[in-house]
C-alpha cells in the first residue's frame, strides 16, 4: 500500500501535460532551423523562437509539453525493465544484465559472509565480557566514523581492481557497525536469565552457548536483517572501484548513453532484489524462531 | 482492625503438639547457616549498609519466610545466599561449607519466572540436568518426573510464552527441584499473580514440600502467606537491614485454609504487623495524602458515607 502513493504522484507528473512538464518535445521544426524532431527545448525557448518566427511569417514550429530526460514516464521503465533483460550486450566482452546482478550479488554476499564471521562473534563477547567491549569497542568507535568508501585507492592497491577490493569495502561498511550492534543487542540481554542459569549450574562457556546465544538469538537476526540492508548501500561505491563492475557498470553505461529509463530500471531491481530478500528473510525467521511471540518483540 | 480489638492470645504461645514438632525440628541437623553476613554497596552518596550482621540458622526440610518492609534487604539477602553478590562480610553455609558463587546445591525461584523462551518447558526443567553432564535420554525422563510433578504434563512441549504466569511458576520450580538442590531459595515467586493463582500456588508448593525433601527459603512482603506457609518467619529491619525477630509460628501443621481466622494465625499476623509497620512510624514520616474535596458544592451526593 505504501507503494501506491509514490507511484501515483510519478504517474500525474508523467502523464497529465498541466503539471510541471517544463520542456517542450518538438513534433514539427517549423522554420526554426536547429529544431529537430523529437528535440528537447525549455519552454521559454519554444515560445521565444515560436514568436521569432510569428513576427517573421515562417512556419510555425509545433511541439507538446514533456519532462526532462531524466525523468521518464512509469510505462517507459516498465518497459526497459523488461527490454534490459532481454537486450543483447552490445559488444562481445560486456555481459548481460543478469550477469552483472548476479556479480553484484556475489560481492554483497562474501562482504557480508566474511564481515559476519568476525563480526557476530567480536560483537557477541564484547556484549558479554567487558574484557572484550574494553578491548575492542574504542577502536571499532573511531573507525566506524571513517567512510568505508574512502578505503578505496588503498583497498584497489592491496587488493587488485577486480572483485576484492569490492568485497573489501563492504567488509569495512558492515563490519565496525556490526560488532557494536550485535554487542548493544547481545547487552539487551536480560541479566536475570543468566543468574537463573548459574544458579542451576551453568558456568562459563555453557553460559555463553546454551544462554547467551540462543537468547539474543531472534534479535541478531533481526539484526542482521538491517545490517544486510546496510551493505547493500555500500554496493554502488563499492563497484565503482577498480574496474567498473556489476549492475552500477550497467547504472553508468546506461546514464552515459541518457538512457535514463534504463537507470531507474536498475535501480528499482535493487530495490525489489533487497526487498525480496528481506521478505524471504523474514518468513524464514517466523519460522526459525518459534518461540517469539507472534506479535514479536517480547 | 477489628482485629486488634478481640482477645489474641501471645504469638509466644505454643500448643503442646506445636511445641514438640519445633523441638524435634531444632534436633534436625542444620542446612544452611548464615553466620554475621553484612553487605554494603558504594555509591556516590556514601556507603549504603544493606544487610548488617544477619545470623540464622535453618534446619532440614524446614521451612523459613523472609518478611520484612520494603527496602529491607530481602533480596539482597536471597542474592547473597544464592551466591549472585558476595558477602561484604560473614560467611553463608550450607551444610557446614561456605559457599562461593551461585552453584547447583542452592536452587532459585525468581518473581519475574526466568524461564529461557527458547525452550520448551520440558527442555526449562532439563537445563540443570544438561548442566550437571546427564545425558539427553535419562535428563529428559527425569524432568518429566518433575513437570508431573507439578502437573504440567501436558504442556511439555508448549513453550514458555504458551503458559500463564502460574504456570510458568510451576515450571520454575521444577527446574529448579531438578537439580536436587539442598535448599530452595525464593524470592517473591508469586508477588506476580493474582490473589487465586496465589492461594493455588500456596498450596501447590506445601504439597510438594511434605512430599519432597527440600529445605525452603522462601522471602515475601504477604504477611498471610508468611504465616500460611512458613515453620519460621525471619523479619528483618530496614535502614540498616538487620534481623529483628525470629517467629515461630504456633499455627499447627499440617497448614490448611481454614486456619487463616485461627487465634494462633491471627496473633502471628498481628505481630508481624507489628514490627513491620509500627504505628508511630507512618506519623513520623508525614506520609498521609493532602487531599482538598473536589466535588461540586451543589453535588447531589452530599458524602459517601
Amino acid at each position: 500500500m505504501s507503494f501506491v502513493l509514490p507511484v501515483l504522484i510519478w504517474s500525474l507528473v508523467s502523464y497529465v501535460p498541466w503539471l510541471w512538464h517544463p520542456k517542450v518535445e518538438i513534433t514539427v521544426p517549423g522554420d526554426v532551423s536547429y529544431f529537430n524532431n523529437g528535440l528537447l527545448v525549455d519552454r521559454d525557448v519554444f515560445f521565444n523562437e515560436e514568436s521569432k518566427i510569428r513576427e517573421a511569417g515562417g512556419v510555425l514550429p509545433e511541439g507538446r509539453p514533456a519532462n526532462p530526460i531524466y525523468l521518464p514516464a512509469p510505462h517507459q521503465v516498465v518497459k526497459a525493465f523488461y527490454a534490459a533483460f532481454t537486450t543483447e550486450p552490445k559488444r562481445r566482452n560486456e555481459k548481460w544484465l543478469h550477469e552483472s546482478l548476479w556479480s553484484s550479488i556475489q560481492v554483497i554476499f562474501w562482504g557480508f559472509l566474511l564481515s559476519s564471521v568476525f563480526g557476530v562473534p567480536l560483537g557477541i563477547l564484547a556484549g558479554t565480557y567487558d574484557f572484550f567491549s574494553r578491548l575492542t569497542e574504542p577502536f571499532v568507535e573511531f573507525f566506524r566514523y571513517l567512510p568505508a568508501p574512502a578505503f578505496g585507492a588503498l583497498a584497489v592497491a592491496i587488493l587488485g581492481i577486480y572483485q576484492a577490493p569490492k568485497v573489501a569495502i563492504i567488509f569495512i561498511g558492515t563490519f565496525f557497525q556490526q560488532v557494536l550492534i550485535i554487542a548493544n543487542t547481545t547487552r539487551k540481554l536480560d541479566p536475570s536469565l543468566l543468574e537463573a542459569a548459574q544458579t542451576l549450574g551453568a558456568k562459563n562457556l555453557a553460559l555463553l552457548f546454551r544462554v547467551v546465544v540462543p537468547g539474543i538469538l531472534p534479535d541478531l537476526y533481526k539484526d542482521m536483517r538491517i545490517l544486510l540492508g546496510w551493505a547493500w548501500t555500500y554496493l554502488i561505491v563499492a563497484e565503482l572501484i577498480g574496474t567498473s563492475s556489476g549492475i552500477t557498470w550497467f547504472i553508468t553505461q546506461q546514464a552515459r548513453y541518457k538512457n535514463f529509463d534504463n537507470v531507474y530500471a536498475a535501480i528499482m531491481m535493487i530495490g525489489i532484489i533487497g526487498l525480496t530478500i528481506d521478505i524471504m528473510l523474514a518468513r524464514l525467521g517466523r519460522n526459525l524462531f518459534p518461540w517469539q511471540r507472534a506479535n514479536a518483540g517480547v | 482492625m477489628t482485629m486488634h480489638s478481640i482477645e489474641l492470645p501471645s504469638y509466644r504461645e505454643q500448643s503442646e503438639q506445636v511445641r514438640d514438632r519445633f523441638d524435634r525440628l531444632k534436633r534436625r541437623p542444620v542446612r544452611l547457616e548464615v553466620k554475621g553476613l553484612s553487605k554494603e554497596f558504594e555509591t556516590p552518596h556514601g556507603t549504603i549498609i544493606a544487610l548488617k550482621d544477619i545470623s540464622f540458622q535453618t534446619h532440614k526440610r524446614e521451612f523459613v519466610c523472609v518478611i520484612g518492609a520494603s527496602g529491607c534487604g530481602k533480596s539482597t539477602l536471597i542474592r547473597l545466599l544464592a551466591g549472585l553478590e558476595t558477602p561484604t562480610r560473614g560467611d553463608v553455609l550450607l551444610d557446614g561449607q561456605v559457599v562461593r558463587g551461585p552453584g547447583p546445591d542452592r536452587g532459585m525461584v525468581f518473581q519475574g519466572y526466568t524461564l529461557f523462551p527458547w525452550r520448551t518447558v520440558k527442555r526449562n526443567v532439563m537445563f540443570g540436568l544438561e548442566m550437571a553432564g546427564r545425558g539427553r535420554m535419562p535428563a529428559e525422563e527425569e524432568a518429566m518426573q518433575w513437570i508431573e510433578l507439578v502437573g504440567l504434563t501436558r504442556f511439555a512441549n508448549s513453550y514458555p510464552h504458551q503458559l500463564s504466569g502460574g504456570m510458568k511458576q510451576r515450571v520454575a520450580i521444577a527446574r529448579a527441584l531438578a537439580n536436587q538442590p539442598r535448599i530452595l531459595l525464593m524470592d517473591e515467586p508469586f508477588g506476580a499473580l493474582d490473589a487465586q493463582t496465589r492461594a493455588k500456588m500456596q498450596a501447590y508448593l506445601m504439597e510438594i514440600w511434605k512430599n519432597i525433601d527440600i529445605t525452603i527459603l522462601f522471602i515475601t512482603h504477604d504477611l498471610d502467606e508468611a504465616v500460611y506457609l512458613a515453620d519460621r518467619i525471619l523479619v528483618l529491619k530496614a535502614h540498616p537491614g538487620e534481623v529483628q525477630e525470629l517467629i515461630e509460628v504456633p499455627v499447627p501443621q499440617p497448614r490448611s485454609a481454614q486456619q487463616f481466622l485461627s487465634p494462633e494465625f491471627l496473633t502471628t499476623k498481628k505481630r508481624l504487623e507489628e514490627l513491620i509497620h509500627p504505628a508511630q512510624e507512618e506519623d513520623a514520616n508525614g506520609d498521609h495524602l493532602n487531599m482538598v474535596r473536589m466535588v461540586s458544592v451543589n453535588d447531589e451526593v452530599e458524602s459517601v458515607f
